[in-house]
């Protein structure tokens, strides 16, 4: 693990950014909506970077909504109705929608190309339907008054504090946020730089003659999209425990479409590209609001060109092509 | 004479159409071994349920006694024996020294989870990784484009990058495909010499499909011809070029084809 130092002050000032530029950019503004949208972007980038991940190993995931609903109804239901700590169901979350995955990519992850794709693009509304249909999440009336996170302490020390006592829930919510954030994209970083990277590498680039190495190229795509799915349940739980309800349609198919949207704008070759791209694309949308119905065209025309003109994402203005950060 | 590889029996049917039927034959260590018969004579799906990348319909392929036809293409390379493609199929966005170093992950003595968390042993197999691929590279020839993308080699090269490839495995048995085609004179004589050194430096046995019959005649301890599907012949080269089914079965183009 050898960093250059331009690598070290890049990753210092982001972090300088996040955790003191923004609070002390939104305490002089008054700004307090902003910890909503950039907790909603953080979130989201969690979601799409492991949309990026099943693209690293050749395969176009449209369906992480899907997995985020299961994450955030499975939080959901373990704090409200079996009175589990929400930390500890943040990760049960995760590991549930990993098993989810596993047991769909089975199947699925035989398929390449555009079938793939159009297999997980259904997932989404699946999740959305099974959410409406079973008992335990409550049809469309969602599960709401979720309560705050608790806190955690461990003898007597307290670790975190109970986010119901706290006077800024926002504030709290968006270092909780970033912080899952960095941990995602840090290990998403070092698995990416590691053997499972390059063996993930070797498969994107031609299956075939992966597997004539040795690689077992069934586990390793169903170790990734467990992975990728886990990230996806993550996100999508800390995003019902913010807005303190789930409903069938907190993810909806266009949210799917979204993440595989910011892995496409920020670039595919580069391990930040979704959290950029996320972020992009949050606040673009917002920031054409006021185009009114020409909205969506503008929208979508720039994204149009964007994948015309720079295929390998935005990053690949700064970073040139091949290298990566 | 100690058979490495056995194939027998195997037979292999579309539908309707037989690509091979009920062929047999034993691979000993150490030879070269070379495949010929002419266009559609089931050359390649012969190879391909050698190293389990289809199934056979009956019949089946020993390694050292043991089973290896019908499995899944990696636990046969993991048992040591590999196979290499044509030209196309390569790592395209990878450097050659890359491709040879990823190529060796079945030697990586630490798990997934110490790489990610950079265990003292991968630590050691990243370095041993290293070593070797500059040695295999030097050996190969191939140090002066160790950094060169596979994307912008030249055809030669990426064969040699295919063998070198394979050859990073630890390959018991290397199973060639058609690692003459497409090459000039000079390029198959080198290309022969590699392909003999690997056998005789690395002790790898070689089995080779291919066109180019003086490159075979050349290269092979023994060769097998098949002709629509079948086994027609079996033998040394010399044997070979004298062998009336093979002279037959070639008839239509030129004498010399078969011969010196």
């Amino acid at each position: 693990m050898n960093f250059s130092a331009k690598q070290i002050l890049g990753v210092a000032v982001f972090l300088l950014v996040i955790f003191v530029g923004v609070p002390m950019f939104i305490a002089a503004t008054g700004r307090w909506d902003f910890y909503f949208t950039l907790t909603s972007v953080a979130l989201l980038a969690i979601a799409s970077a492991g949309v990026w991940l099943t693209f690293y190993i050749g395969r176009i995931n449209i369906g992480q909504g899907a997995f985020a609903l299961v994450g955030a109804y499975v939080s959901a239901i373990l704090v409200v109705k079996a009175g589990w700590s929400f930390w500890i169901s943040l990760p049960a979350a995760g590991l549930f929608a990993a098993l989810v995955a596993v047991l769909l990519g089975l199947p699925i992850l035989r398929l390449r190309g555009v079938y793939f794709a159009m297999i997980t693009l259904v997932l989404t509304q699946v999740a959305t339907l099974t959410a409406l249909a079973l008992p335990i999440t409550n049809g469309a009336k969602g599960i709401t008054n979720i309560p705050l996170p608790s806190g955690v302490s461990l003898f007597g020390l307290t670790l975190i504090p109970d986010f119901g006592q706290l006077e800024n829930t926002r504030m709290a919510f968006y270092f909780t946020a970033c912080i899952l954030m960095i941990i995602t994209y840090a290990a998403l970083y070092r698995l990416v730089n590691s053997r499972l990277g390059h063996l993930c590498r070797s498969m994107q680039q031609n299956e075939e003659l992966a597997s004539s190495i040795g690689v077992n190229i069934t586990y390793i795509r169903i170790l990734i999209f467990a992975i990728s799915s886990f990230f996806g349940g993550i996100g999508g739980a800390m995003f019902g425990s913010i807005s303190q309800s789930v409903y069938p349609a907190t993810f909806v198919v266009k949210d799917s479409v979204d993440f595989m949207l910011n892995c496409f704008l920020g670039g595919l070759g580069y391990v930040f590209g979704p959290m950029l791209g996320t972020l992009l694309i949050y606040f673009g949308w917002d920031l054409l609001f006021e185009f009114g119905k020409y909205q969506l065209l503008i929208y979508s025309t720039i994204l149009i060109v964007v994948i015309r003109f720079l295929p390998d994402g935005l990053l690949s203005i700064r970073f040139g092509k091949g290298e990566k950060k | 004479m100690s058979a490495l590889l056995q194939i027998k029996n195997v037979t292999k049917k579309y539908g309707g159409l037989t690509a091979n039927n009920d062929i047999s034959f034993d691979v000993a260590e150490n030879e070269i071994l070379s495949v010929i018969g002419p266009n559609g004579a089931g050359k390649s799906t012969l190879f391909k349920m050698i190293s389990s990348f289809v199934p056979t319909t009956s019949g089946e392929v020993l390694y050292r006694g043991e089973r290896i036809s019908n499995l899944k293409p990696h636990t046969v390379a993991r048992k040591g024996v590999v196979r290499t493609f044509q030209e196309t199929t390569i790592f395209k966005s990878m450097t050659v020294r890359e491709s040879v170093v990823v190529a060796q992950h079945l030697r990586a003595k630490a798990s997934l989870a110490g790489y990610f968390w950079g265990s003292k042993t991968a630590r050691q197999d990243v370095e041993s990784f290293g070593r070797y691929a500059d040695e295999l590279l030097e050996f190969l020839g191939m140090d002066s484009i160790a950094d060169e993308l596979a994307s912008n080699l030249p055809q030669g090269n990426l064969r040699a990058l295919g063998i070198a490839i394979g050859l990073a495995t630890d390959p018991k048995v290397l199973l060639l495909d058609e690692p003459f085609a497409g090459m000039n004179h000079d390029e198959t004589m080198r290309m022969v010499d590699l392909v003999r050194s690997v056998r005789d430096e690395r002790g790898v046995t070689v089995m080779l499909v291919e066109h180019d019959m003086p490159a075979v005649m050349k290269i092979s301890d023994r060769i097998v011809v098949l002709n629509f599907g079948e086994k027609i012949a079996e033998g040394s080269p010399s044997e070979i070029q004298n062998n009336e089914k093979v002279i037959e079965a070639y008839l239509g183009s030129a004498d010399d084809e078969i011969g010196m």
